[in-house]
């Protein structure tokens, strides 16, 4: 009964943080906070902070990885189960609701006219967010390489349009980076710190 | 078979998003293009309502595809079907991931090759959302690209400068980055003016 009624508090919560959070996962994030460390004290700012780590270097939805975590160590993975459908739900019902109807609410002429001015602002937003993080890139000569390169081929790939997948890009700089921690391994075998050379 | 089709594109969408929903979009765009599942307006115009509308921009993302697309020869059920498959796509990875690195593969994410991969794929996710913002806005300013620079939308370029001057000077303002809500907000009123 107990964990019957934990389960359901774990859905609820999630549930709750699926409906109220627009923008996306770092959104979510201080309210993830709010509700799991200050006030269901399921976990503490620290251990907060180390699964934030965790989710951002993990594939998928940052907000799926926080819901998954925080479910399975209250209850396993029953618990993440309910997390991660409680964090989906309130999406899924809603974008439902609206994809039933998008297409003919498309076909009136102003409401067309606003989106495609909307369209400019989804690709500013995208861009914003690109420079954002570039701003944040590590000035290693290594890692720089490799944006520039991803952002080339993905340029040449649209101008040109090859039609190559993306995923390739982000599966050769994951081979690239393989390639190179072997590299410096074999370089500095005694030593058991990070071997970082390059510095700023 | 769609339903399949949509599920394991919406898989591999999952398995390959690195750092949140924008490093997504460039993947998610280039997977509903290629599969001609929606068209680059209907994929720009519904990432606006991503945004606007709660809960994971991915998971709404795929639910939408899934819904246009399953509901396309299936009806509404089929829709619901395919939204279904696509979010259980997306989600499918982040969750087994997670829940491995919980139990057992704690000390895998602090081994060095690992942190070597992880490190060489942030630079790389931040290149192709450059890139993928850039070309995005290149296409409503010229929409003959890639074939051309032949035509050009005034209307675009207006809106476009418009809104980089709004941005920049919400953020001196008010100290802060306009909310991607409010700059959709400001984006449909201009689109109403100068795109009718």
């Amino acid at each position: 009964m107990q964990k019957l009624r934990e389960l359901w508090k774990l859905f609820f919560t999630f549930f709750k943080i699926g409906a109220f959070t627009f923008g996306g996962g770092y959104a979510m994030i201080s309210l993830i906070e709010d509700e799991c460390v200050t006030k269901n004290q399921w976990m503490t700012h620290e251990e907060m902070a180390d699964m934030l780590a965790i989710a951002e270097s993990t594939p998928g939805p940052i907000s799926i990885n926080c819901a998954t975590h925080i479910g399975y160590r209250r209850l396993g993975l029953f618990g993440a189960a309910m997390t991660t459908l409680g964090v989906v739900l309130p999406s899924f019902i809603i974008i439902l609701l609206i994809a039933n109807f998008f297409d003919y609410f498309l076909k009136i002429p102003l409401v067309a006219a606003a989106f495609r001015g909307i369209a400019v602002a989804v690709a500013l937003l995208i861009l914003r967010v690109g420079l954002k993080l570039l701003r944040k890139t590590d000035r290693r000569p290594l890692l720089v390489g490799i944006l520039l390169a991803s952002a080339l081929l993905v340029l040449l790939n649209h101008i040109l349009s090859l039609g190559v997948s993306t995923v390739y890009v982000i599966l050769g700089a994951a081979l690239f980076g393989l390639a190179t921690s072997y590299l410096k391994k074999r370089e500095t075998p005694p030593s058991e710190g990070e071997g970082r050379e390059d510095g700023e | 078979m769609i339903f399949l089709s949509l599920f394991l594109n919406f898989l591999k969408i999952g398995l390959f998003t690195f750092g949140g929903a924008y490093g997504a979009i460039p993947i998610i765009r280039e997977t509903v293009l290629a599969n001609a599942w929606l068209t680059e307006e209907q994929f720009s115009y519904f990432l606006a309502v991503s945004e606007s509308t709660p809960g994971p921009i991915m998971v709404n993302m795929a639910t939408y595809v899934g819904f246009t697309m399953g509901s396309a020869d299936h009806g509404v059920l089929g829709g619901v079907l395919g939204s279904a498959l696509c979010t259980l796509g997306t989600v499918l990875p982040a969750f087994v991931i997670m829940i491995l690195i919980t139990t057992v593969l704690r000390r895998f994410i602090n081994n060095s090759h690992v942190r070597a991969v992880l490190a060489a794929i942030v630079p790389c996710v931040t290149g192709i959302i450059v890139a993928t913002g850039l070309y995005m806005l290149a296409e409503l300013i010229f929409p003959s690209l890639p074939a051309s620079l032949g035509s050009f939308s005034l209307p675009a370029l207006i809106v476009a400068a418009v809104l980089i001057v709004f941005m920049e000077v919400y953020r001196r303002l008010r100290k802060k980055p306009v909310s991607p809500i409010l700059l959709i907000v400001v984006a449909a009123v201009l689109g109403m003016i100068f795109f009718r």
